[in-house]
């Protein structure tokens, strides 16, 4: 049997990470892992990206990819320098402890 | 590799000590980085190493380092049915997802381009640069923007002692 990639594998494999990052959104509470989540779920859309500007014939995908993974190191570096913010103020990485916003 | 992938993701959103979790993600990153050498996106592919597996994994692994691991967080539920009711709406959504890109039977697009001509998405260094440097030089200029501001800012957060240790002093009154 002749089993062939076709960018839909890529695009169900992205969906199924995706699904995994944002069930950890819903179901941790570190931040640091939730952060790790976005991560994940920011590499699933850039799987997408790859297999779809293969199967279009042109790099504006891998473009897109490129500046993706620029925006996401720039999140993680301001996001993280956050969490470590709120660590020293609270001692606590975890978001059930944040709750000044609380009404 | 997509095995590997899901694999390393379940471990991220598992794994009860956040070094584990890290690991996970760095095995996702890793086999990530192959899925995009089998779609010829070289560069990409080699900047996602560099990137994520170096940089970004080493500052998660920095501050965990920092915020401290011997304290697991436990994995228990505070909100009631929180963990079936996620469970079951990261299921519907997945499931519409493939059932999206399955309507078209895995073809949604027409994958003979890719054969007619691979090397037109052949994403070697220069590939990559030529049109990032014509049609996205706007775009590759705010990015660089973002990356100065984005560290500036990481500095700033970082660096504020003083007024962070008063307000530690007012939180502890309450």
């Amino acid at each position: 049997m002749n089993f062939v990639v076709t960018p839909g594998w890529y695009m169900t494999l992205a969906a199924i990470l995706f699904g995994i990052g944002a069930l950890g959104i819903l179901i941790r509470r570190n931040a640091l892992v939730m952060f790790m989540c976005i991560e994940l779920m920011l590499n699933a859309v850039n799987l997408t990206f790859i297999a779809a500007g293969r199967a279009l014939g042109n790099l504006d995908g891998q473009l897109a990819v490129f500046f993706v993974l620029v925006v996401a190191a720039a999140e993680v570096v301001v996001g993280l320098a956050i969490i470590v913010a709120i660590f020293r103020l609270r001692q606590t990485a975890s978001v059930d402890d944040l709750t000044e916003m609380k009404g | 590799m997509g095995g590997a992938s899901v694999l390393g993701a379940l471990t991220v959103i598992r794994a009860r000590n956040p070094v584990y979790a890290a690991m996970g993600l760095l095995a996702t990153l890793f086999s990530m980085g192959v899925l995009y050498v089998l779609n010829l996106a070289h560069f990409v592919a080699a900047v996602q190493i560099i990137v994520y597996a170096g940089a970004v994994m080493t500052l998660f692994l920095f501050v965990i380092m920092l915020i401290g691991v011997d304290k697991a967080e436990d994995l228990g539920e505070t909100i009631p049915h929180q963990r079936r009711l996620a469970m079951a709406l990261g299921l519907v959504a997945v499931g519409i997802a493939i059932a999206l890109i399955a309507r078209g039977r895995f073809s949604w697009v027409p994958v003979v381009s890719t054969l007619a001509d691979p090397q037109s998405t052949n994403g070697t260094v220069e590939a990559i640069a030529e049109p990032l440097f014509r049609e996205w030089v706007l775009a590759f200029e705010a990015t660089a923007l973002l990356l100065t501001i984005a560290a500036a800012g990481a500095i700033a957060l970082a660096s504020h002692r003083r007024p962070v240790a008063g307000l530690e002093q007012e939180t502890g009154v309450n």
